[in-house]
This record gives structure tokens, C-alpha cells and sequence, in this order.
């Protein structure tokens, strides 16, 4: 059985090693030659739809690479998906629901109503899409039919 | 009692309270809305809710944490706090810190990121409150007559939790790369050094109430601790599957983190064997039973309902669901909930001087509330397995399936009420304690 001294090795060596592994995972994932977020198409218009995202708290009702509330639909494919709905206009429709000064509610589940200015509505749009091209190692298909079939065709 | 420097605690420990109230008052709320009473809505939208709900959790646990390690590291230094003033300056800072940021949820004053939505300037000032409280903490302890394992353990928790909170300042412009470091503080607390604390903790609880020597107890807290950051610094990998970044962490994080209940069970043997291996009955029962209950339970609802839903194959379909809500409710509360309800069953009596260890009340809270959040937990579990079956294998619509597992609500809020009594009983055990007072002033048998 291990003594005391021993356990405590145990503890100081296993936290060490896995935590320089650790790093070493991050800068590999987060390294240029493995992005699979097209960082070049990280315009200033989807950065400002970051800001209006966080100043917002969007994520505590909606989520995003299914992050957030679980309260509100899943915003990874958004456009894909309102685009199959609504014959195409699915960046249209987003603007509308962030620019309506009446709380939009769909099923009766009431979204805040935003009340955006036309330029913040159309950062969201760019965040969105931004989001929407990114390689989610096959999550996208599961949160969006309309990715899978275009996957499979 | 030991020290009178340890009475500080009982004020930690009363905030705990008051926020646990709240917090739970603010679930209430999300709990009604999802079944079509969102009354509030006006004043308290979801996310609003939900901002208060996590982050009360956050603060009362934290609060609890601070008041633990100002009662249990003046005892195992042997020596009185170096500056009892200061503590109560940090005290009402954290609380003051605390309220500004609930409030300011309310006006759309925070940074909308998961768990950390304290808006930035008031980062700082968490910032300035936490160094005060380590600050404090380590000067006493080596200050002191001796560093034990349990304490420096428990100090070692609190330190990395402080600076593991900086990579959440860190500005991004990328969603992902911000969500990345976002769950270097959220995993690396909660499923890390938080771990320390409740190992620390839970070392010191066994050591005073199963009478097993130091010696035995400390060495398997090193081994528990080790297995934490073996398997869960690189666990962390099991949030980086599908938000964006390499392959790599499914392997990785599938591994490591299916790894991680090792280390709960781990601390569930661990409890149970040295309660009974143990020659010393102390007669607290409440406290023994929050002590064990704590183990047991974080093995279930942090190891088990971890498990359930952390390889890749099984989260590639449960990712972004309610199946996270039943395992986030059921982790917190045993792990860390439940820690912090047993050390201040534990201290209370020693702070007070009143020996209410056979309170029906007291019984009563621990199994109701346990009973309710086992429901609770149920009810979630239900809810995010049909939602995964609809709307992720059948394509269903998010809001009709939404209206689909709304019945599951109904009964998360009848659980929850359940809940809601057993905690209320514990805090009227709290009240009838009284206050501290230094004729509970002891020398031995604490």
C-alpha cells in the first residue's frame, strides 16, 4: 500500500504532467494550421455581433455550439435553417425579430424585444453566419437538417 | 470551537443562506416560465433568471468555501486569524459585490457569458476581495504552529480556483476561442480545484467526527486529489468536442473524462470506510450524515450522470440539452452544496454553543431536500431524453418539443418544492442555533 510521502508524489506528479499535456493540447488546437473557424473571415462586423451577442446575454435563453440556456432555439445554423423555412429569407427574418420593438413570441415563449437599429441587426446576421461556417466536428449536422443533407450530397 | 477568530465564519455561512433562498426563489421563476407562467417577464426575462440562478449558486458556494476554510484553518494552524477586521471588510465586500451584480442583471448590465456574466469592472473587484481572503488565509497558516495536508490541501483549492478565474478576463474576438478559455475557469473549478476544497473539507469533517488518525485520512486525500487532476485537468476536452476546434479532444477528453468518476468514487469509498473504520462516535449525527451524504452523492450526480452523457458518440447528440440540467443539478448539490451544509451542521454547534444534534428538523431537511433534488433530477433527465429522441434523432421543431416535455416541468416544480422545504427546515435549524459567542470557547473535544 502507498505511504503518505508516495500519495502525495502521485498527486504532485499526475497534476504536473497532465497539466504541461494539457497546454501543450491548447496550443496545438488553437495553433493556425488546425483553425476550423475560417479566423480570416473574423470580420469587424461579426466581432461587433459578438459584443451585441454578449451585451445581450443571448446565451442565458438561446444556445450557440450548444452553449447556453437551453430556453430558445439553437443559433449554430440559424440561417440555414429560417432560410429552409421561410423560402430563402432567413437573414431577413432575423433582422426583423432583433428590430421589432414588440417582444416576439413564438409557441408563446416571449423573446425580449431588442428594438435593434438596422447596423446592429445586420452584425448579429454577420456573427451568425460566421458561426454558421464553422467545422463543428459533425455537430452541425445533428442541429441543422438542411447541413446534413448538404453534408451527404 | 477553538479560536474566538473562528466565529467569523458563522457570518459567511449566514450569507450562504440568504443567497441559497434567493437563488432558489430565481429557479422557481425559470422552473414556472418553462410551463407558460412567465408573468415576469416584464421585469425578469429567462435570461435574467437564469444569470441570478448560476451566479447566486456561485457566490453562496463561494461564500460557504470562505467561511469554511476561516473556521477549519485557524484549528489546523493552531492559532487565531491574523486579522479577524479584515475578514469582516472582506465579507461585506463579497456581499456588496455580490448584490451589484444581481442587480445589475436586471438593468442588462453583465457580459453574456455562461457562468461568468459578471460585467468586467466588478471582475476586479472579485478580484481585490479574493486576494484579501487568500491573503489572509495563508498568512495565518504559516503563521501557524503546524501546516497539515487537510489545510494546505484546502488553501491549495482555494489559490488555483483564484487564478484559474484571470483566463476568463482574457478578451477574444473569436466565439470559440472565448468559449475555450470560458471552460478553463467553469471545468477547471468545477471539476478541478473546487475539488480540492471539498476534499479539504471532507478530510477535516472525517478527522473530527470518525476519530480515524490524521495520518490514514490525509493520505487518501492525496490520493483523491490526485486522481481529480489526473483525469480532470485533461477532462476538460469533454467541452471541446463540437464548439470548433480540433479532433484531438475527442480522443482525449472521451478518455480522460470517462476517467473522472474514479476520483468520486474514490471519495465515496473513502468516506464510508473511515465512518466505519472509525473508533470515535461523535454524537453529530447531522453533520455526519451531510458529510456522507455529500460523498455519496457527488459520486452519483458528478461521476455517474457525468458518465452517462460524456463520450463523444453519446454527446455529439446530448450537447446544448436539458441532459446537461440533470447532471448540473445533482453535481452541484452533492458535491459542493452538500459539502458546505456539512461543515456549517458541523461548526454551528461549536460556534453557538447550542448541541442541537437530534433536531427532527434537522433530519427532516437533509431528507427532503435530498429526496426533492433526486426528483428534481429525474424530471430533468426525462425531459432532455426525449428532447434529445425529438429533436436531434426525429428533427423535430425546438418549440414543439418544447410543449412536448413541458408536463416534465410541472413535476421538476413539484420536486422542487419539496426541495424548497427541506432547505427551509435547515435554515430554521440555522436561526434556532442563535449567533456565536465566546463562551462556546473550548479547549478539547470540538
Amino acid at each position: 500500500m502507498l505511504s503518505k510521502k508516495q500519495a502525495r508524489t502521485f498527486f504532485l506528479g499526475g497534476t504536473l504532467v497532465t497539466f504541461l499535456v494539457f497546454i501543450g493540447l491548447t496550443v496545438y488546437s488553437l495553433s493556425i494550421e488546425n483553425d476550423q473557424t475560417n479566423e480570416k473571415n473574423l470580420t469587424d462586423a461579426v466581432v461587433r455581433g459578438k459584443e451585441i451577442w454578449e451585451a445581450n446575454n443571448c446565451m442565458g435563453c438561446h444556445t450557440i455550439l450548444g452553449e447556453g440556456g437551453y430556453y430558445a432555439p439553437e443559433l449554430t445554423k440559424v440561417i440555414d435553417r429560417l432560410d429552409q423555412r421561410f423560402g430563402g429569407s432567413g437573414e431577413a427574418v432575423i433582422k426583423s425579430i432583433l428590430m421589432s420593438e414588440v417582444p416576439w413570441q413564438p409557441n408563446g415563449r416571449k423573446m425580449v424585444a431588442y428594438g435593434m437599429s438596422e447596423e446592429e441587426a445586420e452584425d448579429m446576421v454577420a456573427f451568425f453566419q460566421w458561426i454558421g461556417e464553422i467545422d463543428l466536428n459533425g455537430f452541425e449536422r445533428i442541429v441543422s437538417p438542411l447541413a446534413k443533407e448538404r453534408i451527404e450530397n | 470551537m477553538k479560536y474566538k477568530s473562528q466565529k467569523v465564519a458563522y457570518w459567511f455561512f449566514a450569507l450562504s443562506m440568504l443567497l441559497l433562498v434567493l437563488q432558489i426563489t430565481y429557479g422557481f421563476i425559470m422552473g414556472f416560465a418553462r410551463i407558460g407562467f412567465d408573468n415576469l417577464h416584464e421585469f425578469i426575462p429567462f435570461n435574467t433568471a437564469r444569470a441570478v440562478h448560476t451566479n447566486l449558486l456561485v457566490v453562496w458556494l463561494l461564500s460557504g468555501f470562505m467561511g469554511a476554510a476561516y473556521y477549519i484553518i485557524p484549528e489546523e494552524a493552531q492559532r487565531e486569524l491574523v486579522n479577524v477586521k479584515l475578514a469582516y471588510l472582506q465579507l461585506i465586500s463579497l456581499a456588496v459585490v455580490g448584490v451589484l451584480a444581481i442587480v445589475g442583471y436586471h438593468f442588462n448590465y453583465w457580459e453574456g457569458r455562461k457562468f461568468l456574466e459578471i460585467p468586467r469592472p466588478l471582475d476586479y473587484l472579485v478580484v481585490v476581495n479574493v486576494l484579501l481572503f487568500l491573503g489572509l488565509i495563508l498568512v495565518t497558516l504559516f503563521k501557524g504552529k503546524r501546516r497539515t495536508t487537510t489545510a494546505l490541501v484546502l488553501s491549495m483549492g482555494l489559490l488555483f480556483a483564484a487564478l484559474l478565474y484571470l483566463p476568463g478576463m482574457l478578451p477574444f474576438d473569436s466565439q470559440v476561442t472565448d468559449s475555450f478559455f470560458r471552460w478553463w475557469v467553469v471545468h477547471l473549478w468545477v471539476e478541478g480545484v473546487w475539488e480540492l476544497i471539498m476534499g479539504g473539507i471532507l478530510s477535516f469533517l472525517l478527522i473530527k467526527l470518525t476519530g480515524v488518525d490524521r495520518e490514514v485520512i490525509e493520505k487518501w486525500l492525496y490520493i483523491i486529489v490526485g486522481l481529480t487532476f489526473l483525469s480532470g485537468i485533461l477532462g476538460t476536452g469533454h467541452h471541446y468536442y463540437y464548439i470548433g476546434v480540433n479532433k484531438i479532444w475527442l480522443i482525449v477528453g472521451g478518455i480522460f473524462s470517462a476517467l473522472e468518476p474514479l476520483a468520486f468514487l474514490a471519495m465515496a469509498l473513502f468516506a464510508v470506510n473511515m465512518y466505519r473504520k472509525g473508533e470515535r462516535k461523535h454524537p453529530n449525527k447531522l453533520a455526519l450524515y451531510w458529510t456522507l451524504g455529500a460523498a455519496i452523492v457527488s459520486f452519483v450526480g458528478a461521476g455517474l450522470l457525468g458518465f452517462a452523457h460524456t463520450l463523444p458518440q453519446t454527446n455529439l447528440y446530448t450537447h446544448g440539452t436539458l441532459v446537461t440540467a440533470m447532471h448540473g443539478h445533482l453535481a452541484f448539490w452533492g458535491a459542493y452544496a452538500m459539502i458546505v451544509l456539512a461543515i456549517i451542521s458541523y461548526s454551528l454547534p461549536n460556534m453557538t454553543g447550542r448541541k442541537l444534534y437530534q433536531s427532527t428538523r434537522g433530519r427532516a431537511a437533509y431528507w427532503l431536500s435530498n429526496i426533492g433534488m433526486i426528483g428534481m433530477t429525474v424530471a430533468f433527465g426525462v425531459a432532455g431524453v426525449a428532447q434529445v429522441y425529438l429533436e436531434r434523432k426525429f428533427g423535430m421543431e425546438f418549440m414543439a418539443v418544447q410543449k412536448e416535455i413541458s408536463i416534465h416541468f410541472v413535476v421538476l416544480v413539484i420536486c422542487a418544492s419539496m426541495f424548497t422545504t427541506g432547505i427551509l427546515l435547515y435554515i430554521i435549524d440555522f436561526y434556532k442555533h442563535g449567533t456565536p459567542t465566546d463562551e462556546a470557547l473550548e479547549t478539547r473535544n470540538s
